[in-house]
């Protein structure tokens, strides 16, 4: 299973399509109500995080399966300045944009896997996977 | 334009009729649900309005050419059709008159000629199809700010505002302004937020509603948020944002219930 989905990130109505993309996508694979909220909200803030740090971007998704197991991967990407301090952005309540400082560390805590790659001056690479239980 | 190259084209109008229609019929569309019948009646009517425009001279200036354009987009035809159509018949129109046996000079002259009849056409579709989109566009926009978060007063100090569907940055400005400016109005000691019909409670949408919340809280009276979803819950848990600052309640009726207690109301059965 190699289909993938993108959807471009540039404005904040971009957020929402790519929201309900992942909306419907975690739908079809049979997530529950529950889960599908986590994946909605976790895109929602990779999203935010690529319309507001990087300008623009994209967000893929793809159905995962691995030993039996079917999941979702959520692909963020952008070619923003990057990340200088992974270790900080992942502490709760770290921001440099006067919001919660919630976000990265709370997608973690919201999906199963979740693997950073950031260089500086060249972009960011998020993954983010869901298990289906 | 040359009167020699128009009779050309009128001549062979039979046979470029054959051609066109033949294409044209060849083009599929999934979006529209148009009947066979009401397609060759606007195929026949493209066909009709394009001799028109050769022999009567130009019809993108004088609307009949916009009215054809309503009555195609609103069959729910796309764009392309159009576009199509206009290409094909542009490249039958050249091949006939190419076929005949004409000087190279001649030939090049009735190229450039056709598409200076051509060209208007074309333009004034993309024109005329991406004012329409923009109408839609800002249409939509106005409407949706236009139900975008009214404050409601209930009860005597107590208002409620729902908010339904995405909150972006400009609504959640619109949100903090009409809940404070109705907070004043209304003198409203208890204003209950609703998000049953929030689809998504991302940080952003959490941040501005604390925000909102924090500052009615200045203007002295107490925002109780409502309608949160079990789901909602748990996210808002594993996001690890805190709403312990103030009072929040499952459903409107238990936050409407816990308002009326806090304003010293009381509804009573009259018997």
């Amino acid at each position: 299973m190699d289909i993938q989905s993108c959807v471009e990130v540039c404005n904040e109505w971009d957020i929402v399509s790519a929201r309900q993309l992942g909306r419907n996508m975690a739908k079809e694979l049979g997530f529950g109500n529950v889960d599908q909220a986590r994946i909605t909200t976790a895109i929602s803030e990779l999203a935010r995080n690529i319309y507001l740090y990087a300008g623009s971007g994209k967000i893929c998704l793809e159905p995962v399966e691995q030993m039996g197991r079917k999941g979702l991967r959520i692909i963020a990407v952008d070619n923003g300045p990057g990340i200088r301090d992974i270790r900080k952005v992942m502490e709760d309540g770290y921001t440099t944009s006067g919001g919660l400082g919630a976000g990265l560390p709370g997608v973690k805590r919201l999906m199963d896997e979740f693997t950073i790659d950031s260089t500086i001056d060249s972009g960011t690479e998020i993954l983010a996977t869901k298990w289906l239980r | 334009m040359n009167a020699a190259i128009i009779d050309m084209i009128l001549n062979k109008r039979t046979e470029i009729d054959e051609l066109w229609s033949e294409e044209i019929a060849d083009y599929k569309t999934t979006t529209s649900t148009i009947t066979p019948y009401m397609r060759e009646q606007l195929n026949k009517e493209f066909l009709s309005l394009l001799f028109n425009h050769i022999s009567q001279g130009d019809i993108s200036a004088d609307g009949t050419l916009e009215r054809f354009f309503d009555k195609v987009l609103r069959a729910n035809m796309p764009l392309e059709y159009l576009t199509q159509g206009l290409q094909c018949f542009r490249r039958i129109v050249l091949e006939i008159i190419t076929e005949e046996d004409i000087q190279k000079n001649a030939a090049f002259e009735i190229y450039r000629e056709v598409d200076r009849w051509m060209d208007p056409i074309l333009n004034s579709v993309v024109e005329n199809s991406s004012r329409l989109w923009e109408r839609t566009v800002s249409i939509q926009k106005s409407a949706l700010l236009e139900l975008s978060a009214p404050l409601i007063p209930v009860f005597q100090h107590i208002s409620v505002m729902p908010l339904i569907g995405t909150i972006d940055t400009e609504r959640a400005k619109l949100i903090m302004e009409n809940l404070l400016e109705g907070v004043i109005q209304y003198r409203s000691q208890v204003v209950l937020i609703d998000i049953t019909g929030v689809p998504v409670v991302d940080t952003m949408v959490a941040h501005h509603i604390i925000q909102a919340a924090d500052a009615v809280r200045l203007l002295g009276s107490t925002c109780i948020l409502v309608g949160i979803r079990p789901e909602i819950a748990q996210t808002i848990v594993s996001l690890g944002i805190d709403l312990s600052l103030f009072p929040t309640k499952s459903t409107l009726q238990k936050g409407m219930a816990k308002a009326l207690e806090v304003t010293n109301q009381q509804i009573v059965n009259e018997k």
